[in-house]
């Protein structure tokens, strides 16, 4: 057992839902309790899709559990196939389901149904969703164009225009619709056209042709990973393993791309195709360099963002973690190149201990960590699932290719922009316009915790900075003066320069701090 | 099924009210919460309890999603996630509780009642929460006490959540020496006060709330304990106050001005308080709330409602709708229809309206299109693709959100179902 306040990812059968719902002509027959509905808001409610998810309950009860719930599933398939007469039915069980052995595949085998049907098997207490999505995916696809897969030996025929498939853009993703299209119009700009996009958009009959293309673009691995090595060993098709999120990694993109398709790069990356390198280089974003960010999200959309940080921004990488233990061992590569240790954790708490310890001046994060850095007054974006209604905007802005580092530039320095705002009215604190105790405006205006328990230190200074867990209260008491020096540093390094001054108090012993102190303890440590 | 209804029209129209009309009873797919949804509202309630969950990373993710992630601070509850080695027997699911429990407990040393919350995965597989909470009883005891309940989805749906909750209260409320009046139901703070200062009025000094707003604060109950039911879904716990010895009064429920006298009034009767002293209590309210829904009646009157299944608050709500707002009601589902406690509801709703209990989504969905009504009343689930389809919705988990009862807030219940429709004709684009 284990202890869970807030989960990064859904049970797999909602990767499974993910699947299903981004695809057209699916339809998913889940044998789960009255309850597992809740899943359906995940889509009409935070990505607002305007239909329901393709997905028939059987939601058993008690009553049902002496009875037959097998005969139960296999009336829910059957009226579903009559209701919504799908091309391609999948079929599985939610955890509860699953302790009851039904056995769903064998059901609708039974049924006999005049489409294809997928079992698909997710071992709830194991695995979670993006595992579920990935597995699923992969087992469509394999029902779908396994059919079709050459003789062993067959040399695959090349078309006179390079073609490919992109892999990976399901529901519920994060910024997946916006970067389809990104890399969508990248690829026809280098005369490439795209095969079949899936799931994302796709019918059983499309990923039945995914053999005809030269190639696969993998856009996320994390759900398309499987089936994309798959079709590499059925078809012969390689895959792009680079994730084209910043200006480095899309021109490495397009490097790997021309050489798949057996093109030249260079009209591509002829020109200024993003303004992204400019404004980085612009002297008003001398104030980025080192900056120190904390990274965490799934791992591709961390390991990018890493490198964007610190190649692209001037940012210093402090901190580099995933809940994706599946691909543990590339974020501890990615974290070796900036010599730091990779935290690798689903547990809330563990994360938002480091992150205070860390006192990173910029999160990159999910929306946990969004609500992290919200409590401990930190600037954040969020860069990755687990999203939120606010990652489903209405205006174009995907993550990857050259529009994407546009956004990206946009959405990273934005926060740090109101800090330093903020800074600037905390300067003035002292003018009857401001009110003294004015909490930073885009932190919502409340950045105290609510629910922590006031700490000693708290009384002493009066600042919205939270305390971090992880630091002990000082003995040693801030003089009036001391403390209104500390009000007059900027409130995203508020907190750490007061725990390095009480740290440093402690560790002399001192009784009282001083203006002095302060400033010892800062040319003590430095920055 | 369509004869079926057409038959349940016919025989309820030559009744009063709705009393003993028949019931479209539906089996099929179940568009509801389970019970664990719950655990939103009540940890707000119960300030010194917390929560957790005996379950799934499923349960974990359902009430993160359902709370829409409101991660502002930590919360009051937690789900103890089965793995497969509890499954396997690897690991002793009494002794990862016990562990899982002493690590909650050092780290929130506040908490002062803790519920091991029952799921579908935990109940199939039969783990004993009941000993597990007498154990951990014994061991946390006097800090900590222990209780339990089940909110699973194969037991409970969605308000019954809270229904077993209060339940396993019950048992630990201190006996009641005196008379006293014990309102039943999670309230909010603002209603609860309201109704005190109501009751205080017509004479009624010992009231007190279940849920209390702290586990330190449990109210008595005894023989001589009255107890009056605040939310229409509490069955078991009615049952649980009535082995206490104490005696429900039946009455509508407090939603409307209409309910909301009615509700007083059973307390008033059953106090002995004069028809003149309850008037005077009453009145400046009841103007303020008659004023107040005026103009929302001039938005509802005449339009058409359909509730799906959610809540159990479905029937209440309509009657409200369509006695004091004059709205006609093209169906009422609602998960469970508990006829004792609704009795009074039942006789108020106009005659031959269409009743349905439990749920066929897929059907209902296509009664719902045929009916084309001006609101739907539905879950999350259902209220978008709904809109898409061009019809107004009112989520249904907002009635259990937002303070909804009592004269002061007729006017805000009867807001939340004209927002949708003035929205709509509002809109340009």
């Amino acid at each position: 057992m284990q202890l869970t306040l807030w989960t990064y990812e859904g049970p797999p059968h909602v990767g499974a839902m993910r699947i299903a719902t981004a695809m057209e002509g699916v339809h998913y027959v889940l044998h789960a309790p009255q309850g597992d509905t809740y899943a359906d808001l995940l889509f009409t409610m935070i990505e607002r899709l305007p239909k329901r998810p393709p997905v028939t309950y059987t939601t058993f009860q008690a009553r049902d559990l002496g009875g037959d719930t097998a005969e139960l599933f296999k009336t829910a398939a059957r009226d579903a196939y009559e209701r919504f007469k799908p091309d391609l039915m999948l079929v599985g069980a939610s955890c509860t389901a699953e302790l009851i052995q039904d056995d769903p595949g064998g059901l609708t085998k039974a049924l006999a149904l005049p489409i294809p049907t997928v079992a698909v098997e997710l071992p709830a207490y194991q695995k979670k969703e993006n595992w579920g999505a990935a597995e699923t995916f992969y087992q469509i696809v394999r029902a779908c164009a396994g059919p079709h897969a050459p003789a062993p030996g067959t040399k695959p025929v090349r078309g006179e225009r390079p073609r490919c498939n992109i892999l990976g853009p399901a529901a519920l993703g994060f910024r997946h619709r916006d970067d389809v299209t990104e890399i969508t119009r990248l690829l026809a700009g280098m005369g490439i056209d795209v095969n079949v996009t899936a799931p994302l958009g796709a019918t059983p009959a499309d990923l039945a042709r995914l053999g005809d293309a030269d190639f696969n673009v993998v856009l996320y691995p994390e759900i398309a990973g499987q089936a994309a090595s798959w079709l590499s060993r059925t078809f012969g098709q390689p895959s792009t393993k680079t994730i084209p999120i910043g200006i480095g990694a899309t021109t490495a993109f397009i490097h790997e791309v021309a050489t798949l398709a057996g093109i030249d790069p260079a009209p591509s990356l002829a020109g200024a195709p993003s303004r992204m390198p400019w404004y980085a280089r612009s002297v008003d974003s001398n104030y980025l360099t080192n900056k120190r960010v904390f990274v965490f999200g799934d791992a591709s959309h961390a390991i990018a963002a890493a490198r964007v940080a610190q190649d692209e921004f001037g940012f210093t990488v402090v901190g580099l973690g995933t809940y994706s233990r599946e691909f543990a061992r590339e974020v501890r590569e990615a974290a070796k190149l900036y010599g730091v240790e990779a935290l690798i954790s689903d547990d809330y708490l563990e994360i938002e201990a480091h992150v205070a310890a860390l006192s990173p001046e910029l999160v990159l994060g999910t929306q946990m960590e969004r609500h992290i850095a919200k409590r401990l007054g930190i600037p954040c974006a969020v860069i990755s699932a687990p999203v939120h209604v606010q990652d489903f905007p209405a205006r174009y802005s995907p993550q990857m290719g050259w529009e994407g580092a546009n956004v990206l530039f946009d959405t990273w320095v934005h926060p740090l922009m109101m800090g330093l705002e903020e800074h600037l009215i905390g300067m003035f604190r002292g003018d009857f316009e401001f009110a003294a105790d004015a909490a930073p405006s885009h932190l919502g205006g409340a950045a105290l915790p609510q629910e922590r328990p006031a700490e000693a230190g708290d009384i002493l200074v009066k600042e919205k900075t939270p305390p971090a867990p992880t630091t002990t209260p000082s003995a040693a008491i801030w003089a009036p003066d001391a403390e209104k020096e500390l009000g007059k540093i900027p409130f995203f390094v508020r907190g750490k320069a007061r725990r390095n001054t009480e740290r440093y108090a402690t560790e002399r012993q001192l009784m009282t701090i001083t203006v002095d102190t302060l400033y010892d303890a800062k040319a003590h440590y430095g920055r | 099924m369509v004869r079926q209804r057409g038959r349940a029209r016919l025989l309820s129209a030559a009744l009063q009210g709705c009393g003993d009309a028949p019931v479209l009873r539906e089996r099929g797919q179940r568009e509801v919460f389970c019970g664990l949804t719950g655990i939103i509202w009540l940890h707000r309630k119960i300030q010194d309890a917390f929560f957790l969950v005996v379950g799934s990373r499923t349960c974990a993710h359902l009430i993160q999603s359902a709370a829409g992630v409101m991660i502002f601070a930590e919360p009051r509850f937690a789900t103890a996630i089965i793995d497969e080695r509890d499954l396997a027997g690897l690991a002793d699911c009494n002794d990862e509780l016990d562990r899982v429990v002493d690590q909650l407990l050092a780290r929130r040393p506040e908490i002062k009642l803790l519920f091991l919350v029952g799921s579908c995965p935990s109940e199939v597989i039969k783990l004993d929460l009941s000993r597990a909470a007498e154990r951990l009883s014994a061991q946390h005891m006097p800090d900590v006490r222990v209780l339990n309940y089940s909110g699973s989805g194969i037991e409970t749906t969605f308000t019954q959540g809270e229904d077993a909750c209060l339940a396993a209260l019950v048992p630990i409320l201190p006996r009641a020496t005196g008379r006293s009046l014990l309102v039943v139901g999670a309230l909010a703070e603002v209603v609860e006060d309201q109704l005190r200062r109501l009751l205080n009025a017509i004479g009624i000094d010992e009231v007190r709330f279940l849920p209390p707003r702290t586990a330190m604060d449990l109210p008595p109950v005894g023989a001589d304990t009255l107890y009056i039911l605040a939310q229409p879904f509490l069955a078991d716990t009615a049952r649980a106050l009535e082995s206490r010895g104490a005696t429900r009064l039946p009455a509508p429920f407090p939603l409307g001005i209409e309910g909301t006298t009615a509700w007083l009034q059973a307390a008033a009767t059953a106090w002995g308080v004069s028809p003149t002293r309850f008037a005077e209590a009453t009145a400046p309210a009841i103007a303020r709330a008659t004023a107040a829904l005026e103009r929302y009646r001039a938005e509802l009157a005449g339009k058409s409602v359909f509730f799906f299944p959610d809540s159990q608050l479905e029937i209440p709500l309509a009657r409200f709708l369509a006695r004091e707002m004059g709205m006609t009601l093209a169906e009422v589902g609602t998960p469970f229809l508990h006829r004792q406690h609704l009795a009074q509801e039942l006789a108020w709703l106009p005659a031959g309206t269409p009743l349905s209990e439990g749920q066929d989504v897929e059907r209902q969905l296509d009664r719902c299109r045929a009916e084309k009504p001006d609101l739907v009343v539905c879950g999350l689930g259902l209220a978008n693709p709904l809109e898409a389809e061009g019809i107004s919705t009112k989520w249904s988990i907002e009635l259990l959100f937002t303070p909804i009862q009592g004269y002061e807030q007729a006017a805000d219940l009867a807001e939340l179902f004209a927002r949708p429709l003035l929205r709509r004709t509002k809109l340009r684009v």
